[in-house]
């Protein structure tokens, strides 16, 4: 074999294996969202969204408590989260900037970003569950924005800094003040990279389950009390899915298939907005 | 007034992003605090004994440090190749029309929650790793599997987007000057791209130690060390979920914290790797 005709096999080989990889990594992926159709479909009844969790063996049995919780939850959180982590955005794109303590915030949010959800959730156990003596809906809505925040936080520095100075500067030139040029000018400007943010922020804490364990914990029944233990889905989901009972699993399998559209849906839609946006 | 505004304005978000400094010092004090107890009570041992027996008030965290360190190594195992061979499937090789279809539905997989990978590969994988190991088919090795999957479509997307910034023309004079794709590949993307994939790849890895639902239900929960990778086994994460809402007792709690604590630190630590070493110069590309 000449060097040639050597250097062309490996180069197919090589090219081979990765299109391989592309086709593992895809069916693996493919495999477990036929198993969530399959599974979810089947077990998707009208008694999941009238009734609240029942003992195993009841026909009565369903998700209500865990969808209204879960709502409860991430909404609360997300009107926490979201405007702290805009003011916290807006701070560094339009005062810190390039300063030292703009640029060390920045960092830091970056590695929050990747923390552990379940300690954020042992942090929170510690700060709210413990003082007040019992888990309740607040740690978890807590537990959630501070997982919320950074994301928002990236993403609107990011999109603000998108929007070009001269519209600054015209408005400014303008006479506005600076709160009137950010508020009118800037965020408008922004409006749609900063909704995607707050988006995929919302379908990223929509999925967290380890934080909301010891700070919400579950709840078998309707509940619109925060400050009492509440259901969410991902905790209810475990839960059923973790125990022998084949109705429960059965439910577990509901709760996965309705979750899951639920943030696939979110990503779209944020990506939707950010590709309509591009493309005027 | 509106002088007074602005300056209100301006002062909110200052104070909203230093708290957030804040938070995160809060964070490590707190896990610190709740912790002292067992640092009290067993040093340095906590890290290197693996007896952990609430009933005899005796904790030692080593089976759960070495659970996370050795089902995150084996998950690195198995998914780099694999992430390495999507992305330049994904930014060297695919056909136009395969790229955005492929590369987003690899994406929007990286969002599905952990808790349902784990449900998956509680009700699908562990059945097929107990046909072919034996055993209860839950462990380390399952463990790892389910994680490299759950990582891989993050450290191929981060990868790609890495080896996309390598500029067309360094491409260009390489294959004009007869290299094979392979060639260009391995002497013109991946040099270019490399500390981006490292980057990438460590980030992965932080990922995987903190990585607690997907983890939980195909452990086990047994603190014991195996040599066994089929064997039931622990991580941190893992003892964490299973047994937080069980401690009855301050010292129970106090060496919970320390696990809490220790991993906090993992995280962090792996993480600004990541960031500081090797993500600065591709930061702003994303």
């Amino acid at each position: 074999m000449t060097a040639i005709e050597k250097r062309l096999l490996v180069n197919k080989i090589v090219l081979g294996l990765s299109s391989l990889s592309a086709l593992i990594g895809i069916g693996f992926l493919f495999w477990i969202l036929y198993v969530l159709v399959a599974n979810g479909i089947d077990a998707i009844n009208w008694n999941i969204f009238i009734f609240e969790g029942a003992p195993p063996g009841y026909e009565e049995s369903g998700l209500r408590q865990a969808l209204i919780g879960q709502l409860i939850l991430v909404g609360v959180a997300t009107a926490v989260g979201v405007p702290l982590g805009i003011l916290a955005g807006t701070y560094l794109s339009e005062y810190g900037q390039k300063s030292k303590l703009a640029e060390i915030i920045r960092d830091i949010s970056d590695i929050m970003m990747s923390a552990p959800s379940i300690v954020i959730g042992s942090f929170v156990y510690a700060i709210i569950v413990l003082p007040m003596g019992h888990f309740s809906g607040w740690a978890g809505v807590v537990a959630l924005a501070i997982i919320m925040i950074p994301i928002i936080l990236r993403t609107t520095d990011d999109m603000l800094q998108l929007v070009p100075s001269t519209l600054r500067e015209a408005a400014f030139a303008l006479g506005a003040p600076k709160y009137k040029v950010i508020m009118q000018v800037v965020y408008r400007g922004a409006k749609a990279g900063v909704l995607t943010g707050v988006l995929l922020g919302i379908a990223r804490v929509g999925g967290e389950t380890a934080p909301l364990l010891f700070t919400s914990f579950n709840d078998n029944f309707l509940n619109y009390d925060l400050s009492e233990p509440m259901a969410s889905l991902t905790v209810t989901m475990f839960n059923y899915a973790t125990s022998p009972y084949e109705d429960w699993q059965k439910m577990g399998w509901a709760a996965a298939f309705i979750l899951s559209m639920f943030i696939l849906g979110l990503n779209i839609l944020g990506r939707l907005i950010l590709l309509k946006k591009k493309g005027r | 007034m509106t002088l007074l505004i602005d300056k209100l304005f301006a002062n909110a978000t200052r104070f909203v992003a230093v708290a957030i400094l804040l938070l995160v010092a809060w964070i490590f004090t707190v896990l610190f605090q709740h912790s002292t107890e067992a640092i009290a009570a067993f040093g340095f041992d906590f890290i290197l004994q693996d007896k952990w027996a609430p009933n005899l008030e005796k904790f030692g965290g080593f089976a759960a440090i070495a659970g996370s360190v050795i089902s995150t190594f084996l998950a690195m195992l198995f998914a780099v190749p694999v992430a390495i061979g999507v992305a330049i499937f994904l930014s060297e090789i695919a056909p136009a029309k395969l790229k955005s279809p492929v590369g987003v539905s690899i994406e929007l997989l990286a969002a599905i929650p952990s808790v349902i990978y784990g449900m998956w590969g509680l009700f699908y994988f562990v059945p097929i790793i107990r046909d072919i190991f034996g055993g209860l088919g839950i462990g380390m090795l399952t463990a790892g599997i389910i994680l490299a999957i759950m990582i891989l479509p993050f450290m191929a997307a981060v990868t790609r987007d890495a080896m996309n910034t390598t500029p067309d023309i360094l491409k260009e004079s390489a294959y004009a000057l007869g290299a094979t794709k392979w060639d260009v590949i391995k002497d013109v993307v991946i040099p270019y791209a490399k500390a981006g994939i490292i980057g990438s790849l460590i980030l992965a890895l932080g990922r995987a130690v903190g990585e607690t639902m997907a983890v939980t239900f195909v452990m086990g929960n047994v603190h014991k060390i195996s040599l066994d990778i089929t064997a039931p086994a622990t991580s941190i994460p893992v003892t964490l979920a299973n047994e937080f809402t069980e401690a009855d007792t301050d010292l129970y709690f106090s060496s919970l914290f320390e696990l809490a604590l220790i991993l906090m630190v993992m995280s962090f630590v792996i993480i600004a790797l990541a960031k500081f070493y090797f993500l600065r110069r591709t930061r702003k590309v994303k």
